[in-house]
């Protein structure tokens, strides 16, 4: 994943917040995905008015220390699509 | 960061991922089990309408309740769906296809951002039908087999259900609808035909689903014979485990983890938390397996809709207190099986704090046997839909009545009604033979529009 590339949630990503984080449901590979965490709801909804993914998490007030395990779950998430790179 | 793969009850689709990150608050099940703000997914059986009369069937369909949903109250759910984010709901029923209204419903849906996945045995699955479900992305088919031979498959869901199951993969499969799921019930005949389903399911591009039977509707009826034996349950858990990403269980089975390994999924029981019922007639049930007046919640037809009985409903808000284990949370496996389903406990008659029947440690076998020496019945499910005419179990012990036809020489016309329209309606002449011919003929002219007095 390019941490310097500018990201979205895929268009066929439905995005529903919860109390511990939030549900992710893609409509085309029908994956269900469960964020445990509010913070890293917080990064995946800044990806589309960030230009890199790293702004996302700055933007979604992540600690420098910790952006390298955003940035991981990022990675993760763009593995099963829900997440993918936009053209800037 | 860790990643983990798990399937949520009650027929989600493939496995979802968890993606976390630190510090971890509660295990996601904890949230789960204390409910969401909307189900994860929902089950709605739009129709008690059927072709068959499978032996098994949950919700003891064949005959369309009179109450049924109408086309506009069923979008107003659809509605609601959409503004909880319901992702996508299950159809079933009965046969849902049956109704007439369902390929404008399912397109109503989709439309609406709520994705349906449905049940059927095929019987509408026509070439035609299965291009126009191939072309829409937000739609996935579920074909109910329990069978893989019409010999296992018939003895279960009725003469020639095999052939129309097989027929409507066939044209998905031409179709070119891909990953469509192929539906099986586990039970005592079918599950030495497992690597035999799988087979079916690959030639047609399908995802096997194996589900386990419950004791709920008419499946109460035929459960002593067909659930499987302990014997069984042991093949089946092995069989999982060996499969593991390859087959969808709706975490059916999470009370076989006592075996040894958890499988798969939440191991959880969704009822009331992440998933509920919308029957026919808008009622709201805890779970598909649980249709009783015990587990209902409300009605969408109530003030405030399917929403308000989610989320405030008494009934719902019980199941997601926490549960004590009872007898069970001293077991050793109890944080995987949970103690089972509680429709299972529920439609055998044991305690819902208890084991489940088919405890794989063999509680639940000791249970039922305490259980006879109980007073009191064993609950029956809340409706019975079955086509009158085919009962599904045969009778035994019953002789035909024979009938003789014949006419009461005491009575010469019918009885007279405060409605009775002809001018002979009391009429009782005496019963001569050329009284009654004109009689008779008088009538006939009556009917035929004629006025003509006698």
């Amino acid at each position: 994943m390019n941490a310097d590339a500018a990201w979205r949630v895929h268009p066929q990503v439905s995005v529903r917040p919860e109390p511990f984080g939030a549900l992710l449901y893609h409509f085309g590979t029908r994956k269900l995905s469960f964020l445990k965490d509010r913070a890293l709801l917080d990064v995946v909804e800044a990806l589309e008015s960030s230009p890199t993914a790293i702004d996302a998490c700055d933007t979604a007030g992540i600690p420098l220390g910790q952006r390298g395990v955003y940035l991981h779950a990022l990675e993760t998430l763009a593995a099963s699509h829900m997440i993918e790179e936009r053209a800037v | 960061m860790t990643l983990l793969s798990s399937s949520p009850p009650a027929g989600l689709g493939p496995g979802p991922t968890v993606t976390h990150a630190p510090p971890q608050p509660a295990r996601l099940v904890d949230h789960f089990e204390r409910g969401l703000d909307a189900p994860i997914c929902l089950t709605w059986e739009l129709t008690y309408a059927c072709n068959l009369s499978c032996v098994h069937c949950l919700s003891s369909s064949g005959r369309r309740d009179p109450r049924e949903l109408t086309t506009d109250e069923c979008k107003a759910v659809i509605d609601e769906l959409e503004r909880m984010q319901v992702f996508y709901v299950n159809i079933g029923g009965g046969e849902p296809t049956v109704r007439s209204d369902f390929w404008e419903l399912l397109d109503y849906a989709t439309a609406h951002h709520v994705g349906v996945k449905f049940s059927t045995n095929g019987v509408k699955i026509t070439a035609d039908a299965a291009a126009r479900l191939a072309a829409n992305d937000y739609v996935d088919v579920q074909i109910s087999l329990d069978g893989a031979t019409a010999e296992v498959n018939d003895h279960i869901r009725g003469p020639g259900s095999h052939q129309t199951a097989m027929r409507a993969m066939r044209n998905l499969s031409d179709a070119g609808m891909k990953n469509f799921k192929l539906s099986v019930v586990c039970t005592r005949t079918n599950i030495a035909q497992l690597d035999e389903f799988k087979a079916i399911a690959d030639e047609y591009g399908a995802q096997l689903r194996l589900t386990r039977l419950r004791p709920s509707g008419r499946g109460a009826d035929v459960w002593d014979e067909l659930h499987p034996t302990q014997l069984q349950q042991r093949e089946l858990y092995d069989w999982l485990v060996a499969h593991g990403d390859e087959v969808l269980t709706g975490d059916s089975f999470f009370h076989l983890s006592a075996y040894g390994a958890p499988l798969a999924g939440l191991n959880l029981c969704g009822a009331g938390r992440v998933v509920c019922l919308i029957d026919p007639i808008g009622d709201v049930y805890a779970c598909p397996f649980a249709i009783h007046e015990e587990f209902l919640a409300g009605s969408v037809r109530d003030q405030g809709g399917f929403a308000e009985v989610w989320r405030h409903s008494e009934l719902f808000t019980t199941l997601r207190a926490p549960q004590s284990g009872g007898a069970c949370s001293s077991c050793h496996f109890f944080d995987t099986c949970k103690g089972g389903c509680m429709a299972a406990k529920f439609f055998t008659g044991l305690p819902l704090d208890g084991p489940d029947p088919e405890c794989v440690q063999g509680y639940g076998e000791q249970a039922l046997t305490a259980r006879k020496d109980l007073n009191g019945g064993i609950p029956t499910p809340s409706g019975d839909h079955s086509h009158r005419t085919s009962p599904p179990i045969p009778r035994t012990g019953n002789a035909p009545v024979r009938l003789t036809l014949t006419r009461r020489d005491d009575i010469v016309a019918p009885p007279v009604s405060a409605c009775a329209e002809s001018p002979l309606a009391g009429f009782a002449p005496k019963a001569t033979p050329v009284f009654t011919a004109q009689m008779e003929d008088a009538l006939g002219r009556q009917e035929g529009g004629s006025s003509d007095p006698v």
